[in-house]
């Protein structure tokens, strides 16, 4: 049978998903072609917010690459608009040229709502919709200047957060009295604007916008009381309209949406129509989880399935908006027909209130803690008659109705079949359970691959992994992975990823969040979550010195007798008279007892005691010289050769770039300690075959090397590639050690890591990838904005841990 | 005779911290727990003498920092497979601030 002509115009995330779905139902049934006006496939729309503060890169969001449409022959059209559908010769026009059709999808979204305010067309006026208003917002970002966000929905909050995030003041103003009120009540509303002015967003509700000023482009905005907010970006997140021109210009159906029947069938029987620009019975969607349903169903119907039908339900909002945990589902207006059971904690800033109309549950709104979200979201979707008995309890939740005790794995055995686990993707755990049954999965990536769950935002990974355990017992323990240590069942992946995902920000937090077992952990745990709270939140987490082993502590190595040993920076391995002259008379001054050179072209003075630590950097550093970080998980020494400045066999100036790369790199923390050399020739005297990362210099330019050890285990390293340029070294250099800082597990040194990820996936994201290079670059010229200041110095003052160099001293 | 002793304010010990100091000759170490809880051990570890005030504090413990040896800071006692005891003193923390460690006879 000849292919079908299917022609989907939109490449949203509901029409990534029916391609999903068509592919596996009739792979074979349809030549595909897909336009979009947007000039990239499909992306995971929901994770804009953490591309906007800068935890996620759009990559990482990238639901479908290039490779994806290739491998299933989908003809792109990216980039270009639909300008026409003319439904009698079925023929689709784009801006360049025709295509011809059997099957029609309209899939085109919606466009946000612009308030046609005086000055609304300003450069720096902005939506916030796609992936290229979120590059526009970034670029307009300056620490310290002024933003204005429109709107106090879920979209503009999550703006406001991821703006605050990358420094700026933001300013919320919201035309309600309370923020979000159509998934929360006023009193949960209350407590999110007062969480959100703690940090350091202002709120202004009930504010009715009157203009924006500007000469070239935006200055401020103006407020029809006089008040006057000067900012240099404003975005508009007040809503969205149903994107339905090309279907209304074609003589379609069109209410608010573009109307559809069950099967996501249009009023032309070749068109469907599926996401945010249909209506269904009078609704619009604009939440994820029903337009897969519409997905799913559309899918089907192409197939020439008739059995799928599309069944408008509640849907339930979890809120990610920095770390603040909220869930509303269902109706929660007051009514006189109406009952409502409230609790509230303030102290823990916990509000919960469930809405019943005769007896049966109607609303829930929870705010503070969430995890009886899906338990009560359930009861609203089955109409479930609350009998008087449970009443005096439902606010309790689960665990306390049930009498189960409030262990994760007795908490999903108990919820029925149909409750829904992946609010994102519609799974319910009867599907979830049935999977792992049918096609023997035993860990989250099957679960994921199979049915999706968990496979969006991610929230419910932890349920997924509950269901697992519940289902197969021992079989999903054993191999199960290696946590951090004994406070935590998660392992480095997990906690690296939930610091991101959640925003945690503060250890304190992330124990609170993650579920540690211990009250402030263990020597293990608090330096890895320093470590990733470090890397992921730089120049905005506080460093916690209790968190590190002494060393870090101190900037000393502790030795065996608790004196300390001090190694400066020879930056390159290069010194000068006056130096050695300062480390002899600092030698003569305190009695240090040892002197030595140490492995890495650095001079080493042993059994300083630690008291005096702070007079011998002093020392120190009026000659110039700062930490060498010879205590840290951080870039140690960098050796080098003479290279091309001495050596007659010198091809390059390897001493220059050891030099140059040292002063880049100082001062990073790292997952391990770093190791590099740079040799000027193949005779590889720096020995640079066996570090971290090591350079050697040939005629044509510079190869860089990695993942070599000489510890515990020798290894010679593998080659990452070969570059031309000292500029290049230096990039590659830094993009390595930023994707190392990125991705290594906390003790992991860059061979392990590399072992563990791959060699091919590490060359693929940083020599393959042009932009990706450079964006990791960015990043880490970024991170090392506030980290290259000298530890010494800061304690030679006295200005920090003073304490930790004074003794006690008993009056007696 | 035993004898309490002044020895700073709760403030002078970093919380999850500790401080150093000495009577007669033993050192000893002031620790602060994250719930502001103040234990005095001598500063010695029972395995090879490491400084436990250089040690990381999680909840009542201080994780040595030579060996990574875990010591209970109200008991002394080695934790997990490590036997050891070491010496403590009994503090107690006076109006709210003042830490008073009971010492013994010289």
């Amino acid at each position: 049978m000849p292919k079908q002509k299917l022609v989907i115009i939109g490449a949203g995330m509901a029409a990534g998903r029916l391609l999903e779905h068509l592919f596996e139902t009739a792979p074979d049934a349809f030549d595909v072609t897909l336009f979009n006006a947007e000039p990239r496939g499909t992306y995971n729309r929901i994770m804009l917010s953490p591309v906007l503060s800068g935890e996620k890169s759009y990559e990482e969001i990238v639901t479908h690459d290039d490779d994806w449409y290739t491998e299933h022959g989908v003809t792109c059209r990216f980039g270009e608009r639909v300008v026409a559908i003319d439904r009698e010769k079925k023929i689709v026009s784009g801006e360049n040229g025709d295509v011809p059709y059997d099957r029609l999808v309209i899939a085109t979204g919606s466009n946000p709502f612009i308030i046609p305010l005086p000055g609304h067309d300003l450069p720096g006026v902005l939506a916030y919709r796609d992936a290229d208003d979120t590059d526009r917002m970034i670029e307009a970002c300056k620490p310290g200047a002024k933003a204005v966000v429109i709107g106090g929905g879920l979209l503009g909050l999550e703006a406001a957060a991821g703006l605050r995030l990358r420094g700026m003041d933001v300013t919320v103003l919201h035309l309600m009295p309370t923020l979000m009120e159509r998934q929360l009540d006023p009193s949960a509303g209350y407590l999110l604007e007062k969480e959100l002015s703690g940090r350091g967003i202002t709120i202004r509700t009930g504010a009715n916008s009157k203009e924006i000023y500007g000469k070239d482009r935006v200055e401020g905005i103006r407020l029809d009381d006089g008040t006057d907010l000067p900012a240099s970006l404003i975005v508009m997140a007040v809503g969205i309209r149903p994107n339905v021109a090309v279907a209304k210009n074609a003589g379609l159906d069109v209410g608010r949406g573009i109307l559809v029947d069950a099967r996501m069938q249009t009023s032309d029987p070749s068109i469907y129509s599926l996401g945010e620009c249909v209506e269904f019975e009078g609704n619009c969607y604009g939440l994820v989880a029903p337009l897969y349903e519409q997905a799913k169903v559309c899918a089907a119907a192409l197939a020439g399935s008739a059995d799928q039908a599309f069944v408008h339900t509640e849907t339930a909002t979890k809120l990610k908006v920095t770390g603040v945990d909220l869930y509303s589902a269902g109706d929660f207006t007051d009514g006189d027909d109406r009952d409502e059971i409230v609790f509230r904690d303030p102290a823990r800033r916990i509000y919960k209130r469930l809405v019943l109309k005769q007896n049966r549950l109607i609303g829930a709104v929870l705010y503070g803690e969430t995890s009886d979200g899906a338990w009560f979201f359930d009861k609203i979707r089955k109409a479930e008659e609350i009998l008087p008995e449970a009443r005096a309890t439902l606010i309790f939740g689960q665990s306390f109705a049930g009498g189960a005790p409030l262990d994760p794995m007795a908490a999903v055995a108990a919820l029925p079949d149909e409750a829904e686990i992946c609010g994102c993707n519609g799974v319910s755990k009867g599907q979830i359970i049935g999977a792992i049954d049918k096609n023997g999965l035993c860990d989250l990536d099957g679960v994921r691959a199979c049915t999706k769950a968990s496979s969006s935002c991610g929230t419910c990974t932890g349920l997924v992994e509950s269901l697992l355990a519940f289902r197969l017992g021992d079989a999903f323990a054993a191999p199960a992975k290696k946590t951090v240590c004994g406070c935590t069942d998660l392992g480095h992946d997990d906690v690296r990823r939930l610091i991101v995902s959640q925003q945690l920000k503060s250890i304190p937090a992330v124990m609170q969040e993650l579920g540690w077992k211990t009250s402030c952990g263990c020597a293990k745990c608090r330096p890895a979550l320093n470590y990733y709270l470090i890397a992921s939140w730089p120049n905005e987490y506080v460093d916690d010195g209790q968190s590190r082993f002494i060393n870090e502590r101190v900037h000393a190595n502790i030795q065996k007798n608790g004196t300390y040993s001090v190694v400066p920076r020879a930056w390159g391995g290069m010194t000068t008279a006056a130096e050695l002259r300062a480390v002899a008379d600092v030698v003569d001054k305190f009695n240090i007892p040892a002197v030595k050179y140490t492995g890495g072209q650095r001079i080493d003075m042993l059994g300083v005691r630690k008291e005096d630590l702070p007079a011998v950097w002093a020392d120190l550093n009026a000659a110039g010289m700062v930490s060498g970080h010879a205590y840290g998980k951080s870039l140690r020494t960098v050796k080098t050769c003479v290279g091309s400045d001495w050596c007659r066999f010198g091809t390059q100036d390897s001493t220059g770039l050891g030099i140059k790369l040292e002063k880049m790199m100082w001062g990073s923390w790292t997952p391990h300690k770093v190791k590099l050399a740079v040799s000027g020739c193949p005779r590889n005297c720096a020995e640079a075959t066996c570090k971290d990362i090591g350079v050697v210099c040939v005629d044509s330019g510079y190869e860089i090397h990695f993942a070599g050890a000489a510890g515990m285990e020798v290894r010679g390293t593998d080659l990452l590639t070969k570059v031309t340029t000292e500029a290049d070294a230096l990039e590659m250099c830094a993009a390595l050690l930023q994707l190392y800082r990125e991705q290594g597990f906390y003790l992991e040194r860059i061979y392990k890591w590399s072992a563990r990820v791959g060699i091919e996936k590490i060359q693929a994201q940083i020599v393959d990838d042009a932009e990706n290079r450079a964006a990791l670059y960015a990043r880490f010229l970024d991170s090392q904005r506030n980290a290259q200041t000298d530890p010494w110095a800061e304690r030679a003052s006295g200005q920090k841990d003073a304490h930790e160099f004074s003794e006690l001293v008993l009056a007696e | 005779m035993e004898r309490w002793i002044d020895v700073c304010v709760v403030d002078d010990i970093p919380v999850r911290g500790s401080r150093r100091t000495r009577f007669n000759g033993v050192e000893i170490a002031l620790f602060r727990t994250s719930e502001d809880a103040v234990y005095a051990i001598e500063n010695r570890c029972a395995h090879k003498g490491g400084p436990l005030s250089e040690g990381i504090v999680h909840d009542c413990a201080v994780t040595c920092p030579l060996h990574s040896w875990v010591f209970d800071l109200a008991t002394g006692k080695a934790r997990g497979a490590d036997e050891g005891q070491i010496q403590t003193y009994p503090v107690e923390v006076r109006d709210g601030r003042a830490v008073h460690v009971r010492f013994p006879a010289r």
